[in-house]
């Protein structure tokens, strides 16, 4: 397997983020699932990295596995995680609690379910803003009181005694990116957190999130399933089909010259405004289900270019431009 | 009747529903009763043969009024004509009617019953129009459907929880269409679906539109997806229709301002930075609507008529049709957009 | 192929399913559920079989001899090898007073089982998908029931029918009036959970979609929601089991039950009762354990069905 990871511009430090080689897997009573498999990038500081693919990728899971939040019986069967050069992934567990929230913060789809109903907004603040800092309880209150300003809420010492329920639902997420920057973390990981809310509102919520992040020098790994938010707010995107990273590389590129078929397919099916076309793009087929995968190449099947090879032999992850792709086509036509 | 008679044609539709709380609670907290006007005094016609598209966020009432048009709530106010006829209410004429239209659903995860098998969910309506011979010509029937949409015959003796959300959104089509219905109501057909298997429903919907000359009210939240499968396209905002314009109109000049800032908060693709307006505020409670025009707290334009004065829907010639008071004044500064969506 | 064929291959296809299946594979695993059927299907065995395996007919009073009567279990001194444990104050074999009275109870525990899910499920449903007046009626009518020990209804109807009826016919169909107000006590639990689900299920697409294709409510009451909210019932259903067998067993010891004649395992413990304190422990002794065994392994099985439905434990 090709030890090619993106490359990022040269750092004497190393990367804030590097995976290498992830594989999660599921142990069911047919046989073991592989949902994420030999993964590998990295992510600088203050950089946004999209991590983009449809349902059935392994894009939540890499991100939950990067959290330390995999629920049984899934789990991380190789490779590693690095945080800041310090290995991550096989920390016990309460060496990982205090990473979690401290340095990785998390942000998910459902603002409601993310919230404990029963708590005020400003309790769940304070509670993680005093479990990571050394504040007192008041230095932690105005603390909170300023972040949820800084997040647009109006009357934010008001609204710290309210209840999740009286928040609907973009002041809610507007909460929760609050809570995940609260502990001053040097990596947030965003699962699909504008999906649930109505366009206007991700509008919204995209420009927040890329604004603080950019104040805060945070990093972040944006998973979604939407490429349009990657345009607006990522710096690189991963593009991941079956498990497997497909191609990955800086956003303007992958979006506008994609060289791995599957994303040429996909951002052919998304339709665009301001294109009249009489038929979208469409890829036939459907991702392969985790018991099922192909050999070779996960995505032959249902690619219009596949040839001998690709049947075969899994693609490594070849330079194609300024970025990766994991196809095989790479490899007779390399870019200088 | 003439040719330009519409197939489907709302006046004046509304619905409201009683959300108070129960009527013992209610006397001892001495609160009053709480209607929710989902939808109200919307008009439009669709043409035979056409798709029209109703966009619009959560709380606008499109969902509700899909479900008014097919007949599965009854309009508190105004009524519905399907080929001239007003199928609002109930009665033999109006189920007659109805049966040449048909709904495809948003999950298609819940819109299969779980314990049916394939054939008998798209038979269902063939069996319940007594148009049912045999049980053999019920399964030839089916299978022509199945292979219609995209899946084989052998499908029929699965069950839906073996298919894909794709799938399964086949199967509802199929269904659907299993009766020869004229008109067909899609409510966010493709918003539970990735993106590429939205294309091939997307693909497939519009290929069974000319081989089978069927009419589409589409509803959607996506404008992108709605301006590659519609001829036109009606906004809402909280229960009304603000503007109703062909698609090329209404992507190249945008007039009522929940237009323009629902252009701008769609994802630029292009990555092109055009300049966008910045959107502003949330969806107010459809239970406490603002008064004079719902749009006003968060619209650049609002002036005192706008706070007291709720706009009419007005027709402003060329099938445009705009409900907005600073719209008619000329308040309003014409944008072109850049290459806007040209569909014929 | 033949018709019949089809259906054969078709059964077989389906239990070549079931066996596969995850709910099948986990029972196989689970060693308590494995013990508590076997157990349970011992009990029920040996109920169903009891005038064939029974080594006395303990009802046929021809073949009792009162100086029979108080002899201990067999491997005990003075035991008798006829009677393996022992006899009770009429001579009567405990061993096959209790197959029959096994038989007994779980005959009125699943027939009540029986009316009490029949009644509850089509409330439910009724209530349910009908929604407003008729719910709220039903629900209140449940609310009223719940109130009352399910003992105390049980009670009440029992009662009320022998006041109703002259003593000799009353004697005759006491199981079915027995049945009939355990049944009745038990209906609302069932009713509650059906209701429930008809709920979540009336507000899916699928339902939505057979209403715009024009079925009529009944049709779509019965033919698409039934189906989809009959799961937990099973679950109620066995656990409920356990609760009539036990209900059946304390309207027995209190006198009230079957008629003293035809004795279930409560009758039983009632006359051993009186007897423990004055050496003759096994009359009571045994007909209780059967019943705590039986009514363990029901809810052992029970238990294990409900984790084994849940969709959020697997």
């Amino acid at each position: 397997m090709s030890e090619h990871l993106a490359s990022p511009p040269r750092h004497a430090r190393p990367a804030l983020l590097g995976v290498k080689h992830l594989r999660v897997e599921f142990p069911t009573r047919r046989g073991t699932l592989t949902a994420v498999d030999d993964v590998s990038f990295e992510i600088e500081r203050g950089e946004v990295l999209g991590v983009v693919g449809e349902s059935g990728a392994g894009k939540s899971l890499t991100g939950l596995a990067i959290i330390g939040l995999l629920e049984r019986p899934g789990r991380i069967a190789g490779g590693e995680i690095h945080l800041d050069g310090q290995r991550i992934d096989n920390l016990p567990p309460e060496a990982l609690r205090r990473i979690r929230g401290r340095r990785i913060g998390a942000i998910f789809q459902d603002p409601l379910t993310s919230l404990n109903p029963l708590y005020t907004i400003g309790r769940h603040l304070i509670e993680t803003i005093c479990t990571h800092l050394p504040l007192s309880r008041q230095q932690a209150r105005e603390r909170a009181i300023a972040l949820l300003a800084e997040t647009g809420i109006p009357a934010p010492d008001q609204r710290m005694d309210h209840y999740p329920h009286q928040f609907s639902g973009g002041m809610r997420q507007r909460a929760v990116i609050a809570l995940a920057l609260c502990a001053r973390p040097e990596l947030i990981v965003a699962d699909e957190p504008t999906t649930a809310l109505d366009v206007s509102i991700q509008a919204q919520i995209i420009g927040l999130l890329k604004r603080l992040c950019r104040e805060h020098g945070t990093a972040v790994m944006l998973i979604t399933h939407d490429m349009g938010v990657i345009a607006e707010t990522a710096d690189r995107v991963a593009v991941m089909y079956a498990g497997r990273l497909a191609e990955i590389g800086p956003t303007r590129e992958v979006i506008h010259a994609p060289r791995h078929p599957y994303t040429v397919g996909l951002m052919g099916s998304i339709p665009k405004l301001g294109e009249a076309r009489e038929r979208l793009v469409q890829i036939d087929g459907a991702m392969p289900r985790l018991n099922a995968i192909p050999t070779g190449c996960a995505f032959h099947p249902r690619c219009p270019r596949q040839f001998e090879r690709c049947t075969q032999q899994r693609p490594a992850l070849l330079p194609a431009g300024p970025g990766h792709a994991a196809c095989w086509l790479l490899e007779a036509t390399r870019d200088v | 009747m003439s040719e330009d008679a519409p197939l489907v044609a709302l006046h004046e539709v509304g619905r409201d529903f009683d959300v108070s709380r129960a009527w013992l609670n209610r006397v001892l907290e001495g609160k009053p009763r709480q209607v929710l006007q989902a939808v109200d005094s919307v008009t439009f016609a669709i043409r035979r043969g056409e798709t029209l598209a109703l966009v619009g966020e959560s709380g606008c009432g499109k969902s509700t009024l899909a479900r008014l048009i097919v007949g599965l709530y009854a309009p508190s106010r105004g009524w519905v004509e399907f080929d001239g006829a007003n199928v609002s209410g109930s009665g033999q004429a109006q189920n007659a009617a109805r049966r040449r239209m048909q709904m495809i659903f948003q999950d298609p995860y819940a819109s299969l019953n779980p314990r049916w098998r394939v054939w008998r969910i798209v038979a269902e309506p063939l069996r319940a129009q007594g148009r049912a011979s045999s049980t053999s010509a019920l399964r030839v029937r089916v299978a022509e459907l199945l292979e219609q949409v995209g899946l084989s015959a052998e499908d029929g003796d699965k069950y839906p929880h073996e298919f894909s959300g794709g799938q399964r959104q086949r199967i509802c089509i199929a269904r659907a269409l299993s009766t020869q219905p004229e008109f067909l109501v899609c409510d966010e057909p493709t918003s539970a679906l990735d993106v590429s298997v939205q294309a091939q429903i997307l693909n497939l919907m519009k290929e069974l539109q000319e081989r089978l000359g069927l009419t589409y009210l589409f509803i959607s939240h996506n404008l992108a997806v709605v301006a590659y499968i519609a001829r036109r396209i009606g906004v809402m905002y909280l229960g009304r229709l603000v503007e109703l314009a062909d698609t090329a109109t209404l992507l190249a000049r945008p007039l009522h301002p929940y237009t323009r800032m629902l252009l701008d908060a769609v994802p630029d693709l292009a990555m092109s930075a055009r300049p966008r307006t910045p959107v502003a505020g949330e969806v107010p409670n459809p239970l406490a609507p603002p008064a004079g025009c719902t749009f006003h707290p968060r619209c650049p334009h609002a002036d005192q008529r706008c706070r007291e004065e709720q706009p009419q829907l007005t027709n402003l010639g060329a099938g445009e049709w705009v409900a907005c008071h600073a719209v008619e004044e000329g308040r309003v500064p014409r944008r072109e957009r850049p290459a806007g969506g040209a569909r014929a | 192929m033949s018709k019949s064929a089809q259906v054969a291959g078709r059964l077989g296809d389906a239990v070549l399913r079931a066996w596969d299946s995850d709910i099948v594979f986990g029972f196989r695993h689970s060693p308590v559920a494995i013990g508590a059927a076997l157990v349970a299907l011992i009990c029920v065995g040996g109920a169903v079989l009891a005038p064939w395996i029974a080594p006395h007919n303990p009802f046929d009073l021809a073949s009792v001899d009162l100086l029979d009567a108080f002899a201990p279990p067999a491997w005990q001194a003075g035991g008798k090898r006829a009677f393996l444990l022992g006899t009770d104050d009429q001579g009567r074999d405990m061993l096959s007073a209790i197959l029959y009275g096994a038989r007994i109870s779980l005959g009125v525990g699943v027939a009540s089982v029986l009316l009490a899910m029949l009644l509850g499920v089509s409330l439910g449903l009724l209530a349910g998908y009908a929604g407003g007046r008729v719910d709220a009626f039903l629900m209140r009518l449940a609310d009223i029931q719940l109130s009352f020990p399910a003992i105390l209804v049980a009670l009440l109807i029992d009662g009320l029918a022998r006041v109703a009826l002259p003593a000799t016919r009353h004697a005759d169909i006491a199981v079915l009036v027995l049945v009939l107000a355990i049944g009745v006590s038990g209906w609302v639990q069932y009713a509650r959970t059906v209701r429930g689900s008809t709920l979540v299920e009336k507000s899916k697409e699928y339902v939505q979609a057979a209403r715009v294709i024009g079925r009529r409510p009944v049709a779509i009451a019965v033919q698409h929601v039934l189906p989809n909210v009959l799961g937990p019932v099973l679950v109620i259903a066995t656990i409920h089991l356990a609760t009539a067998i036990i209900t059946e067993a304390t309207l027995s010891f209190l006198g009230v039950g079957v008629p003293p004649t035809t004795p279930s395992l409560g009758t039983l413990i009632r006359v051993g009762n009186d007897y423990l304190f004055s050496g003759e422990w096994w009359i009571a002794l045994f007909p209780g354990v059967t019943l705590v065994v039986l009514v363990l392994s029901v809810n052992l099985l029970g238990d294990w069905l409900r984790d084994a439905l849940n969709p959020k434990l697997r």
